[in-house]
């Protein structure tokens, strides 16, 4: 299944015009606030009505500004997780999750319940009500709601932004889940960084309305220019093998071959995992780097530079382990003498692999 | 209630079925005008919004005898509805109605406050997940505001009680037909020795009036409770 968006929209501030295909699996709608990543998900979901365009999924219209046609929001048969929840406060947590269900047309295929609500882990809450969940709690309920009303489409609102880092914790791996488990697209809006390099199958990058990017997390991620958050944004994104956990504390990872170590995480050896690291955690050397106390250098050819305004530029760096990206100053690529196809060394600090930057692929079974 | 004569148990007996179907009948245009008020804009709704409060600031002679005028033997509405043997001049059910106008504006007041109290967004979630306009009134709008429509009709209810201008001069006040508690305090202050009847009435009244407006004030709050527990 893939949801094809077109979208032509004035907004005081702002000129929607923008057009993108999502497959299976995670579109990241990334940018800053007030890009227009919001106005487009209410417009996918009929809650807002754009002023041209066409959404559909495959070939099930939703809206079609040229044939005339726009379908009400509960007739688009949606999964849509907002950021505060919206769960309804005066029913139970089963009730919140049947809710959806109930409207489904009877020969949707259906999610068993039971095997959301203990993908979810929210099978001791069902009798309560919202009003007595934490956060963390609310959202996986919201998520279970999505889910169950039987969506060809789920769309997600920044569902983490309202949630304290441990609380993110929590819940992106079942958004892990969700992408890997579930056939229908997901439009997930954000705009955080580590969020896309966990999640997204795909992103597409939004500025003042338009689309500035489409492509994989990792060269989107990797494009200063198109980070929201800018500069401080960039960095690269890794497959990587959990291989071992070492008695003092680090945890061994093998990435196609080279091996990193970073403080000791949950996952067990043997998981797949993604890691993102920062291009402003990343040195670069010309020569083999001795004596140094980082743990972790990955050795390569240099990719591309790309310069940004100011002093500050961005080098990719080609390793066996996947493309690394240090954030240096002008100044260093002249001193390193560094173009592309120059070897080069990768120096990476052991603290920059945070846990909230680390994600797992999580496999059904597990 | 042996210490009550048997005119004035008709009057109290008239009295609670004149307000129990003057709140009943208007609750269901109560819900929806105040639904309108409070989420619809369209042309004319500052009119609505007056029209609504006027039996509030007219004087209730006034508001009867507009009434009498419409719905009189002679009016145009009544006359129309004599066609299938309605008749509301000088009946019960005339009393019901001047009483369901008066009572109106409180009814759509209390109810028009629950509903902006309502998130719309919880709403908008409710569409989302495939219920229709109607749906999600029925499963989302109106279990969160049912508190605040059963106070709204508490409070009708009461106002339904006390209704006396309007009444007496839609309908006049005949003993056993329209002569309701506050008809009823009237007339025995009329005759000589008619004080002791006319006090025992008075006092049912605040008693009535009394427990409506505490009961009407914790149910609204539980309502304030039930909506922000989100």
């Amino acid at each position: 299944m893939s949801l094809s968006v077109r979208m032509q929209h004035a907004l005081p501030g702002i000129d929607l015009d923008l057009s993108f295909d999502a497959p299976s699996g995670v579109t990241v709608l990334f940018g800053r606030s007030g890009s227009g990543k919001t106005t487009i998900v209410n417009g996918v979901a009929g809650l807002m009505r754009p002023q041209a365009g066409r959404v559909a999924v495959d070939d099930w219209v939703l809206f079609d500004t040229d044939q005339g046609l726009w379908l009400p929001p509960h007739r688009r048969r949606l999964g849509y997780i907002f950021q505060e929840g919206r769960l309804f406060p005066h029913l139970t947590v089963r009730q919140n999750l049947a809710y959806g269900r109930w409207f489904a047309p009877r020969k949707a295929p259906r999610e068993n319940p039971d095997k959301v609500i203990e993908m979810l882990g929210i099978g001791h809450l069902l009798d309560r009500r919202p009003a007595g969940l934490s956060g963390g709690e609310k959202q996986r309920v919201a998520i279970g709601r999505a889910l169950l009303a039987s969506p060809r489409l789920i769309l997600a609102d920044e569902p983490l932004a309202a949630l304290d880092d441990a609380r993110k914790a929590e819940i992106l791996p079942y958004f892990e889940r969700l992408r890997d488990e579930v056939s229908v697209p997901i439009l997930y809006v954000t705009h955080s960084a580590a969020e896309v390099a966990r999640l997204a199958t795909s992103v597409v990058a939004l500025q003042d309305g338009k689309v500035v990017r489409h492509g994989p997390a990792s060269d989107v991620l990797a494009d200063p220019s198109v980070a929201p958050a800018g500069i401080r944004a960039v960095g690269a994104v890794l497959q990587v093998r959990v291989l071992k956990h070492h008695p003092d504390g680090l945890t061994e990872l093998d990435a196609h071959g080279s091996r990193l170590f970073l403080p000791q995480i949950r996952h067990r050896v043997g998981e797949d995992l993604r890691i993102r690291i920062p291009a402003q955690e990343v040195i670069l050397s010309s020569k083999v780097p001795e004596g140094l106390s980082a743990l972790n250098v990955l050795s390569g050819t240099v990719d591309s530079i790309r310069s940004g305004d100011g002093p500050g530029a961005i080098v990719a760096v080609k390793t066996p382990a996947g493309i690394v990206l240090a954030r240096v100053t002008r100044r260093s690529v002249a001193a390193l003498d560094l173009r592309p196809g120059s070897p080069c060394h990768a120096v990476i600090k052991t603290v920059a692999l945070a846990p909230q930057d680390v994600g797992g692929r999580i496999r059904s079974g597990d | 209630m042996d210490w009550l004569g048997p005119a004035e148990l008709e009057a109290l007996r008239l009295s609670l079925r004149v307000s129990f179907w003057a709140t009943l009948a208007t609750l269901p245009f109560g819900i929806f005008v105040a639904y309108a008020l409070a989420r619809w804009r369209f042309p004319g709704r500052q009119i609505l919004n007056g029209l609504v409060h006027l039996p509030l600031i007219l004087p209730p002679v006034v508001t009867g005898y507009l009434l009498l005028l419409t719905f009189g033997i002679q009016g145009p509405l009544g006359r129309f509805l004599a066609e299938f043997g309605i008749v509301v001049a000088f009946r019960w059910t005339g009393a019901a109605l001047a009483a369901g106008i008066m009572a109106f504006p409180l009814m759509v007041r209390a109810i028009r406050l629950s509903i902006e109290a309502v998130d719309p967004r919880l709403e908008q979630a409710g569409a989302t997940l495939g219920a229709s306009r109607p749906f999600v009134f029925a499963t989302v709008t109106l279990p969160m505001i049912l508190p605040g429509v059963v106070a709204g009709a508490i409070l009708a209810f009461a106002k339904a009680m006390g209704e006396f201008g309007a009444t007496i001069t839609f309908v006049s006040n005949i003993p056993g037909q329209t002569q309701t508690l506050p008809s009823a305090v009237y007339a025995f202050l009329q005759v000589p020795g008619g004080e002791a009847a006319a006090t025992r009435l008075v006092i049912i009244s605040i008693v009535i009036a009394m427990s409506a407006l505490l009961l009407s004030e914790y149910v609204g709050r539980r309502a304030a409770a039930r909506v922000a527990g989100s």
